[in-house]
């Protein structure tokens, strides 16, 4: 089971609002790469997962997206604070600002909601594992866009910064997952079926 | 509670600590009940308690835990879903 502590993983000091950038971050909560994509993604492959370290793994890294996700939100609530009528006409925010104000709601930044239809959960470890890191190189590149959308707010670079590190060692993780996955696996089998699921490779 | 099982301890660290939570849900609206805060105060004391003595002898139940070996034993104890008893 889970408890909460009452800080974020990181600190964020943004002082100013910025209802367009807002618009672009809130894709890291509810788009198709984003953070709660994450956690729902790696706390549900724990379950079909074969080997101690790797539900070790996804359990930690699914545990810090759930932080990440409070990061993300803490963003889109700070950037949006105070907001005048004439900022949300004027800088595009007046699409989500309709229907939730300045209420947080996992969307990509296009409007589209959050959908469990962007991740997969495929009870085949190995399968599992290569989703884990497209999906974190997925993240980062998404860390890298928004990044060249707020080069003169210092505060939301240094947080955003940290979010796309994470991704990187996530991925560094999961590359070292795959590979024990890998080695503890019959070397001749193990691209040819689920390990989780067939007894044995039914061509051999 | 040094000389308790395994199970039994278990036991111990999951009651004490659905306590913690259920009691924590009713300060949240109720934060000056003194019966529910004395109440909160005795469990996590027994949970704290009993924590120490857990993972000192069985491995972590969380990362903060009082574990001091010399290898990371995270991996080690089944995890709640591949049960070895209804822990």
């Amino acid at each position: 089971m889970w408890t909460y502590i009452k800080m974020l993983e990181y600190p964020i000091k943004v002082k100013s609002t910025n209802a367009k950038l807002a618009t672009a971050i809130i894709s890291q909560l509810g788009g198709p790469d984003g953070e709660k994509g994450a956690s729902t993604r790696y706390l549900s492959q724990r379950y079909n997962m074969n080997n101690g370290k790797i539900i070790g793994a996804l359990t930690d890294i699914g545990t810090e997206e759930l932080g990440h996700e409070e990061m993300v939100a803490t963003l889109v609530t700070l950037l949006t604070k105070n907001l005048s009528i004439k900022e949300i006409e004027e800088s595009g925010f007046y699409q989500y600002y309709v229907d939730h104000t300045v209420g947080i709601w996992p969307q990509a930044s296009s409007g589209m909601p959050f959908s469990t239809a962007t991740l997969q959960s495929t009870g085949d470890p190995l399968a599992d594992l290569h989703e884990d890191l497209a999906a974190e190189q997925k993240a980062r590149l998404t860390y890298d866009n928004i990044l060249r959308l707020c080069k003169d707010e210092p505060d939301v670079y240094d947080a955003i910064k940290f979010l796309r590190e994470r991704e990187i060692v996530h991925y560094q993780r999961f590359g070292e997952c795959l590979r024990i996955m890998q080695d503890e696996l019959d070397s001749k089998n193990f691209y040819a079926f689920n390990p989780t699921f067939d007894k044995k490779a039914p061509c051999l | 509670m040094e000389n308790m099982c395994k199970e039994d301890l278990k036991a111990l660290i999951q009651s004490t600590n659905f306590a913690l939570i259920d009691l924590s849900l009713y300060l949240d609206t109720h934060p000056k009940c003194s019966y529910a805060l004395e109440t909160f105060y005795d469990n996590r004391k027994t949970l704290m308690k009993a924590l120490h003595i857990y993972e000192k002898r069985f491995g972590c139940l969380t990362i903060y835990g009082h574990q001091e070996k010399d290898i990371w034993d995270w991996k080690d104890e089944p995890w709640p879903w591949q049960k070895e008893c209804d822990c």
